[in-house]
């Protein structure tokens, strides 16, 4: 497992890299998929070559779609409502997957800044975003999020002043969760692409806010 | 995804604003009413939807009828006794009708 | 008894902010799990109820998509896709090839 400092490491581009499978050993769990995987194919509940699609179009996933929909929210205010009241529906306009789970965007504002978190599990809109990052599923951001969300902010690097309230949300059944940051100044006149490239992963679950840093 | 049927979902109870109170069970199962927000007074923030019990699908059974699921608005400053940040900051939880009573 | 997966609240340390490249067994997994619900073979409740029941120390020492594995390959079983038997030989089967794979 490779561990870099994310603060820094902006993800508004796809990140489709797969460690190979170790070479030489299998562990206890990889010989369990194996098997697992080979006794469904041999009784016909699935096959090997749906495996391998749902493997790629979980690669062709990345926050980069997350960060259309927030980017054209930002310029297009009649989809930006849509996407409010009704959220799946608005990602079929852009020509998104709608989702196996009901969307609920929570937009920041100046004086509000929503965060997310599964305290049960990782519930994650992995359809819009990917796959979560292994902080967000870890113990420390479970526990931790609902109680102290200022402090764990500020481990992310983003100190809140008390004028700005915090919405933490549990996503703890059927519902999925989309941050929408606020956009930023120094933006004005730029294209959806532009503005896109700087919507991170970690501004959309809440831990981050965009930078025009161009 | 919860599965449509013929039987028909369990009516809501509560509307947008009322004041509801999450009922203290400790029981095995698998339950996602978190603990932490047990016994915890909130407000309905929104009606999302009926969807099937997940402590009954859990067990390979049907869930159904549909219960009612809310996002319930609590205080961080009400939940926490030594909470450190802002009065106003809140936390919302989805809970199943059937662990919330009128508050 | 708050269950131990059930950690919403509690004292914890620092979040490392880790993140690493999924392993193609790891999406395999996961893609496992989508392609099993789609077809109606298990549910997401049935992946979590097997995963918090784990036991505290499975739950804290197996890695994400450990925890996945067991729970599916438990679930299964549970639901009678598979035996233990057939299981236990598969696996006993995957590993000599391996081996001699690897000779």
């Amino acid at each position: 497992m490779h561990e870099h400092d994310t603060r820094n490491h902006h993800h508004g581009h796809p990140h489709p890299g797969t460690r190979p499978d170790a070479d030489d050993t299998l562990t206890h769990y990889q010989v369990m998929e194996i098997a697992v995987r080979e006794l469904l194919i041999e009784k016909g509940v699935l096959s090997a070559d749906a495996v391998r699609r749902e493997v790629e179009k979980m690669d062709a996933r990345s926050p980069a779609q997350g960060a259309r929909v927030v980017a054209r929210s930002w310029i297009d205010p009649v989809f930006k409502s849509k996407l409010l009241a009704l959220g799946n529906d608005a990602l079929v306009d852009l020509g998104l997957e709608r989702g196996p789970y009901k969307l609920v965007v929570v937009e920041n504002m100046a004086d509000v800044h929503n965060v997310v978190v599964c305290t049960l599990c990782s519930c994650y809109p992995r359809w819009l975003l990917g796959l979560p990052p292994d902080w967000y599923k870890s113990r420390n951001y479970r526990s931790r999020t609902v109680r102290e969300p200022r402090a764990v902010l500020r481990e992310f690097g983003l100190d809140l002043p008390d004028d700005i309230t915090v919405r933490v949300h549990d996503s703890t059944a059927d519902m999925r969760y989309l941050v929408l940051p606020a956009r930023p100044t120094g933006t004005e006149g730029w294209s959806e692409d532009q503005l896109s490239s700087i919507v991170t992963r970690d501004c959309m679950i809440g831990v981050a806010v965009p930078k025009a840093n161009r | 995804m919860n599965a449509t049927s013929s039987i028909a979902p369990v009516a809501p109870r509560f509307r947008l604003g009322d004041r509801v109170k999450v009922r203290w069970a400790d029981v095995p199962g698998h339950i996602r009413t978190p603990w932490y927000i047990r016994g915890q007074t909130g407000v309905i923030e929104r009606l999302c939807g009926a969807y099937a019990n997940p402590e009954e699908l859990a067990y390979a059974r049907s869930g159904l009828p549909a219960q009612p699921l809310y996002r319930v608005r609590f205080t961080q400053a009400q939940v926490w006794p030594d909470y450190g940040g802002s009065p106003a900051d809140t936390i919302d939880v989805e809970i199943y009708q059937h662990w919330l009573e009128s508050a | 008894m708050r269950s131990h997966h059930d950690m919403g609240g509690l004292p914890a340390g620092r979040i490392e902010p880790t993140e690493h490249d999924y392993a193609l067994w790891e999406k395999r997994v996961d893609a496992l799990m989508v392609l099993l619900s789609a077809a109606g073979r298990m549910t997401v409740d049935e992946l979590r109820k097997n995963i918090e029941s784990i036991g505290p120390d499975a739950y804290d020492s197996l890695t994400y998509y450990e925890r996945w594995i067991h729970s599916i390959s438990q679930t299964l079983i549970q639901r009678g896709v598979i035996t233990i038997d057939e299981l236990g030989r598969k696996m006993a089967q995957v590993e000599v090839r391996h081996k001699k794979g690897r000779e």
